[in-house]
């Protein structure tokens, strides 16, 4: 049977040389080798205290925004649930009772507001849903639990802090927002 | 009152070396243990990973995390082995690994309170046979593990092991005679005695410059005496199915893998005696050195020294070990009977007629 492409190689095995036979001289050659890597830069991060960066339009946790009197930006319109592909957010609305007007934006507000984050796909369709820009997708992911109950975020949890009583917590949790948006 | 005269001499002695036991024992312990953790982080090391490091600064403690780890899990005693036996095995393999450690001298004598401690537990003069003896009881470890167990496959790997450990052992000892014609006798005290006369602060008379070859043959020998790659057949876990200790769980597993690293941190103690002078400080002549800073100093230094030594030959084992893979079974029976054996006969043989000719 002939050559079927112009690649094909003979390989030649030749018997060991008696120099090759030894052994010891590829032993020594593979023991510099592994010797010379000990002293290399190591391409470990050390995930705890060095985390890899993320990229600018990372898609993380969700966070329910609120205006600058720290206002409640969402009415529960349920544009982001019907826009959610996985089915992960469950809200129930209810009125803005006299009163109330420091507490939320708009007559309609979300009593409840539940996202499953293990059903959720971090695709962002939330976000874009959204009229009020009460709902954006943050840079941090969800830490891990030991229920499936405890993936269930409810408004305690993605609410962001209040930017007038806990000036300090809300700028964290801004972060990098206002460059996400820059470069969005 | 005789036997009470001899009493009262034999209470301070006694006492002296059951100390000196208890510090060898527990030092070799203590060095096993770090060289597990050595091992790990050079390992990682060499394959451009950081090693373990999260138990204590830079993962120091590491080894303490892995032995309670093992005294904590579930010991398990299979239903049809052997159960005295199977008890036995494990703590065989630690004793025998731990024996040999009696005649190795770790440091040349100290002098406390007006009397003059050797810091050898017993210098035989038969030291290197006591040694090969030894040795070869460390084979029952492996057997009775493996054969208790009534496992086949721990069984064969037991032989496997077996045959490995007394196939080895031939060229080891062919190798050593070599050694011995020229050192005259078989006490390891004398031997590293015998290297310090040597130029340059003992450093001259060191036998590996005389005997390389045979200091290559025990060195290879000495790998496959402690099961170790790229001899590790016994326990070779993805394609033999790991080994003798299939069956074993908890400590008594821990202590077969451990015996492994207190017999490397042995067996790099023997080489550096036989070979690389024992505690002999290169370029310093000791006796004038204990002139001028004490015997217990130059002692405590000439220690050091040895430790230096046996450290680098661990490094040694650990290096090969990341470096190379394993032989397959008939290439090792083919290195140890057809290729070490004629050389050490050759080199046996070379040694003696150099010597006649010299008529040392």
């Amino acid at each position: 049977m002939g050559v079927l492409t112009n690649r094909a190689k003979t390989l030649e095995q030749k018997p060991m040389t008696f120099w090759e036979s030894l052994y010891l001289p590829a032993i020594f050659k593979g023991m510099a080798i592994t010797f010379g890597h000990m002293f290399r830069k190591k391409p470990t991060i050390n995930y705890p205290e060095q985390k890899r960066p993320f990229s600018p339009v990372f898609r993380g946790l969700h966070v329910l925004n609120r205006d600058a009197e720290g206002r409640e930006n969402c009415t529960a319109c349920g544009l982001c649930a019907v826009a959610c592909p996985a089915e992960a957010i469950t809200m129930e609305a209810a009125e803005r009772q006299v009163g109330e007007e420091h507490l939320y934006r708009e007559e309609k507000y979300a009593a409840k507001y539940e996202i499953n984050m293990l059903r959720c796909i971090f695709c962002g369709l939330c976000e874009e849903a959204c009229p009020k820009d009460a709902i954006y997708l943050s840079e941090t992911f969800a830490p891990s639990d030991f229920t499936r109950k405890g993936f269930v975020y409810g408004k305690e949890n993605l609410l962001i802090p209040h930017p007038v009583n806990e000036k300090e917590k809300y700028e964290m949790a801004r972060g990098q927002r206002e460059q996400q948006l820059k470069n969005k | 009152m005789i036997s009470i005269q001899l009493l009262m001499i034999d209470v301070w002695f006694g006492l002296e070396k059951l100390l000196l036991i208890g510090a060898i024992i527990s030092f070799s312990l203590v060095v096993a243990m770090y060289t597990t953790f050595a091992e790990r982080k050079i390992a990682g090391f060499m394959q451009d990973r950081r090693g373990p490091n999260r138990a204590g600064p830079f993962g120091l403690l590491q080894p303490l995390a892995d032995g309670l780890k093992l005294f904590f899990k579930e010991e398990i005693i299979p239903l049809t082995s052997n159960k005295s036996l199977f008890v036995v095995g494990p703590a065989l393999a630690m004793l025998t690994a731990m024996l040999t450690s009696a005649v190795i001298p770790w440091g040349n004598q100290i002098e406390i309170a007006g009397r003059t401690v050797s810091l050898q537990v017993a210098d035989v003069n038969i030291g290197i046979l006591y040694v090969f003896g030894v040795v070869s009881l460390g084979v029952y470890g492996i057997m009775i593990g493996g054969w208790s167990s009534n496992n086949k496959f721990s069984l064969l790997a037991a032989v496997r092991g077996a045959s490995q450990i007394i196939s080895y052992e031939l060229a080891m000892g062919l190798s050593l005679i070599s050694l011995l014609l020229m050192t005259g006798s078989l006490s390891l005290k004398t031997i590293v005695e015998q290297q310090m006369q040597g130029g340059w602060g003992g450093l001259l008379g060191w036998n590996i410059l005389y005997q390389p070859f045979a200091f290559l043959i025990f060195l290879i020998c000495v790998f496959a005496e402690c099961n170790r790659t790229p001899f590790d057949l016994p326990e070779a876990e993805n394609e033999l199915n790991f080994g003798y200790h299939q069956e074993y769980s908890s400590m008594k597993l821990g202590l077969y893998l451990f015996s492994e690293y207190v017999n490397m941190f042995i067996s790099s103690a023997v080489v550096s005696t036989l070979f690389f002078g024992g505690y002999d400080i290169p370029f310093v002549n000791e006796v004038e050195l204990a002139n001028s800073i004490g015997v217990n100093m130059v002692a405590l230094l000439g220690f050091l020294t040895f430790f230096a030594k046996i450290a680098f030959f661990l490094f040694v084992f650990i290096w090969v070990r990341w470096t190379i893979p394993r032989f397959r079974y008939d290439q090792l029976m083919d290195l140890g009977w057809k290729k070490l054996i004629p050389l050490a006969l050759a080199n046996l043989l070379i040694t003696a007629v150099v010597i006649l000719a010299l008529n040392k």
